[in-house]
């Protein structure tokens, strides 16, 4: 028997070598593949965060040069943001799930979705490119005429590597909304569908939507550079601010293409940790909607100071409060689900406990910024920046963490080590806290953003953000041990070791090529826990 | 897209083993060209709102520079590219009904079409490096609105050059499918690449219907009743 | 996506219909209709263009209803896009 399951060949097992890898069309593989490549990346920017700790360990800019601590954070912002936050859930996570979630053999495009991981690897070695031969110094966000204009960085490089990334970005996002609208298996209605398909569905919409408008503001930035040509440049008339509508129009929504698939992820993992149907299931689907399409109405609130009419300012801020109310939805939905539920705490629900809690300070602390009068004091200052580290690492990270543990065993047939896993989710949650919540304080005291020195009374609040940076990478680091340990020594885990709902737990762990040997017929909404529970009881 | 695998070319319409019918298999293909098209309008669209903003603000100086456009040269390539849609069109027709040989003849017709355009585009171009039209050191308009000019030569390279360089690729795909049409991949069972190709060829078009009327007319009566 | 045969006839009446626009739209152009009506006109008649284009060359009209949605929805954002960046320049100079 067990001689017989070994011998049965999965996705990992079904080929060798480094040619059936890199010319893959298997969405499992090309899961893993992405993994590797963002885990790379996810270093590579922690590795500038870590520099740019360091250097406001102390008042006087010591460490760095203000250039060179200028590049520090820029290549930080471009690497975590659009080569590790954006890919993070959708390509590595979505990637391995959607399929199996919705009973499909693979995407509907398996070789665009190989085509996605070449132009990201293209994308990503051109920024890395222009970190190695200079850096570049615009910020993430390009802003021009800086970028398009007087910097003199390695601005056409970092552009066009971002340029071919977005593509990768938006081949995934229409692989995975051709695949849930034509590929779902027979019975899987819509409100049948784990609620992490509607989350990345809704932000496939974003990526698809969204993406292109990024794409061609950076390309118009480059010909700038390259050719001369005026758009935004004010000598001849252009409007910078121009520049910043449009590069928010996809930027901003952008923070939900990080969200949204990681809210799917913590619906998924507090099903089942609390063996129950996720409360208001059918609000929270469509609350993953309605974010990715309010998503697009408010990005005007990064321009509240910036020129922007004060009365396009009015309605970009109201819209910004509408798009909180969907977020509560979730978050209110996730507790009332937790509540009388049959609730167990092993490691995805620790990182699901800590995303639905920093979630919401990072949540709340949004609406604030929304505030027009109070964005005023606090724009680019380290409120802005505590808070929307508080949604993508806090919310993000912490959420695709859960999901790496949550369906590692899936990806590998292997489980991972529980104490360690526990230690990390706390390091991480305790590390995260002691970085983020002083830059709050710090913010709201007016230490400004993006410089490398600051007047000495900030100081403290500084060492205590440095401090928990260091206790945040060595969180981080934990997983990355204990998972490779896993693949050798992990004790072996059959079909379903959380006893959880979902096609994906159907079939074997790992999964053959083809995902199932019968394609699954669904007759059951998600989360059928207590009609499970019910047939077991009148059976004994 | 999912065109016919390389491994099949003996069997083009053969169903991908991921798919449980060949009319899934188009439907998907279909809605994900669909989608591609709404990445391409939302492409475009940034430049339409960099369009739109610089009108609003600098109206005067757009029409002057648009003016020195030939609106005769414009209407030529927009008649040019409506009847290079007909023929696509009539292509995809033919795949449907199975004349074979009439999909080669009426690719052909939209690739010389396509050519067409892009050749008088390039008189046009010309004609703006000779007048000094062309953004950059030696631009050069007359009167006080020539920084703003700039900025309207400046979207209408951008624009105009983004729709060619859209042309040149739809110009090639045309060119891989009549080869493939002229082996007789094509079946009324089995014609996706070539329904797809025409979506996208259309869509072209309809850019350029946009571009037209904005960059070429939006002054045309100031240049006829001078005032 | 049904596999509906247009027919030839309509592709030519389609054809003749956008050929005449183009003429239209040139000779309107040349009228001074105002500042707003020149555009307006000149608008209306490429939005009609390109409809005819998308509804029988593309064959939405004989399409799913999820191809419309997905055609339509494209469009509402490139609206949603112009209309709130030019809600910004529109309102700018309401107050000095």
């Amino acid at each position: 028997m067990i001689t017989a399951r070994e011998e049965k060949l999965n996705y990992l097992t079904a080929d060798y070598g480094v040619k059936s890898w890199l010319l893959t069309v298997d969405h499992k593989r090309i899961a893993l593949l992405y993994l590797a490549t963002i885990t790379l990346f996810f270093f590579l920017g922690g590795a500038f965060a870590v520099l740019i700790r360091l250097e406001l360990l102390t008042p006087a800019g010591d460490l760095v040069q203000s250039q060179t601590y200028n590049k520090l954070f820029t290549m930080h912002g471009v690497i975590m943001v659009f080569f590790f936050l954006i890919p993070a859930v959708p390509a590595v996570l979505g990637n391995f799930l959607v399929p199996l979630m919705i009973g499909a053999r693979d995407l509907a495009f398996p070789r665009l979705n190989l085509a996605s991981w070449y132009i990201f690897v293209i994308g990503g070695t051109l920024s890395i490119l222009a970190a190695i031969l200079g850096g570049v110094d615009t910020g993430w966000t390009f802003y021009t005429p800086y970028s398009s204009t007087y910097s003199n960085t390695y601005v056409m490089i970092t552009a066009v590597g971002i340029f071919i990334t977005g593509f990768a970005s938006i081949l995934t996002g229409l692989n995975f909304i051709v695949t849930i609208h034509r590929m779902r298996a027979p019975g899987l209605t819509w409100f049948r569908m784990p609620l992490f398909i509607w989350a990345n569905y809704a932000a496939s919409l974003i990526m698809v939507l969204g993406t292109p408008v990024v794409a061609v503001t950076i390309l118009l930035v480059g010909v700038e550079r390259a050719f001369g040509l005026c758009i935004f440049n004010p000598n001849c008339g252009g409007d910078p601010v121009l520049f910043q509508h449009l590069f928010w129009f996809y930027s901003h929504p952008a923070v939900y293409i990080m969200i949204l698939p990681t809210m799917g992820v913590i619906s998924e993992l507090v099903a089942a940790c609390t063996r129950k149907q996720i409360f208001g299931y059918k609000l929270v689907a469509m609350a993953s909607v309605a974010i990715a399409v309010l998503g697009f109405l408010v990005w005007g609130h990064h321009l509240f100071v910036s020129g922007q009419s004060v009365y396009a300012g009015l309605v970009f801020s109201f819209l910004s409060y509408a798009v909180g109310i969907p977020s509560a939805v979730k978050v209110f939905n996730w507790t009332a689900t937790l509540y009388k539920g049959a609730n167990t705490y092993q490691t995805p629900m620790l990182y699901a406990f800590g995303f639905i809690g920093l979630f919401t300070i990072g949540g709340l602390t949004g609406l604030m910024l929304a505030a027009t009068g109070l964005d005023v004091h606090v724009h680019d200052t380290y409120f802005v920046v505590a808070h929307f580290h508080y949604i993508m690492v806090g919310g993000a990270i912490m959420g695709y963490l859960g999901g790496m543990h949550f369906w590692w065993p899936k990806m590998t047939g292997r489980m991972y080590p529980e104490l360690p896993a526990k230690l990390s989710a706390l390091v991480i949650f305790v590390g995260f806290n002691l970085t983020f919540f002083p830059q709050f304080l710090l913010g709201y005291l007016g230490m400004p953003r993006r410089y490398h020195a600051y007047p000495e009374e900030f100081q403290v609040l500084n060492v205590m953000s440095t401090a928990g940076a260091s206790v945040l990478a060595f969180g981080y680091a934990l997983p990355m041990f204990y998972f490779v340990w896993s693949l050798r020594y992990g004790q072996r885990v059959g079909n379903n070791p959380w006893g959880a709902k979902g096609l994906e737990w159907l079939t074997s762990s790992p999964p053959p090529t083809h995902n199932f040997d019968v394609t699954p017929i669904v007759t059951e909404p998600a989360y059928a826990y207590a009609a499970e529970e019910g047939a077991e009881i009148v059976h004994t | 897209m999912s065109t016919p695998s390389a491994e099949h070319p003996g069997h083009p319409a053969a169903l991908l083993h991921h798919f449980d019918t060949a009319e899934q298999q188009k439907d998907a293909s279909t809605l994900g060209m669909w989608l591609f098209l709404i990445t391409e309008i939302m492409f475009f669209g940034g430049m339409f709102t960099a369009y739109v903003a610089g009108r609003f603000r600098f109206h005067e100086a757009f029409k002057e520079a648009s003016n020195t456009l030939d609106v005769t040269l414009g209407a030529i390539n927009t008649t040019v590219l409506i009847c290079s849609s007909l023929t696509m069109a009539l292509a995809v027709h033919a795949a449907q009904v199975g004349k074979k040989k009439q999909i080669v003849w009426f690719l052909l017709a939209t690739i010389l079409l396509g050519c067409t355009f892009l050749g008088v585009k390039v008189v046009e171009y010309h004609d703006k490096f000779v007048h000094h039209h062309v953004p950059g050191l030696h631009f050069h308009f007359p009167g006080p609105n020539a920084r703003n000019a700039e900025m309207f030569f400046s979207i209408y390279f951008g624009m105009t050059g983004l729709h060619a360089l859209h042309m040149v690729v739809g110009v090639g795909l045309l060119a891989v499918l009549a080869v493939r049409a002229g082996k007789g991949w094509f079946t009324p069972d089995y014609y996706t690449p070539v329904e797809m190709t025409g979506l996208y060829w259309h869509f072209v078009d309809i850019v350029w219907i946009f571009l037209f009327p904005l960059l070429y007319l939006l002054g045309a009566h100031f240049a006829i009743t001078g005032h | 996506m049904s596999n509906h045969i247009v027919s030839t006839r309509i592709y030519f009446a389609v054809f003749a219909a956008l050929i005449v626009f183009t003429w239209v739209t040139v000779a309107v152009a040349r009228i001074d209709l105002g500042l707003y009506f020149n555009t307006v006109a000149a608008l209306a008649i490429a939005v009609t263009k390109a409809l005819l284009v998308v509804l029988y060359f593309m064959h939405v009209r004989y399409s799913t209803k999820l191809t419309k949605f997905v055609v339509a929805g494209g469009f509402l954002w490139l609206v949603i896009m112009i209309g709130l960046v030019m809600a910004d320049y529109y309102t700018r100079a309401w107050i000095g």
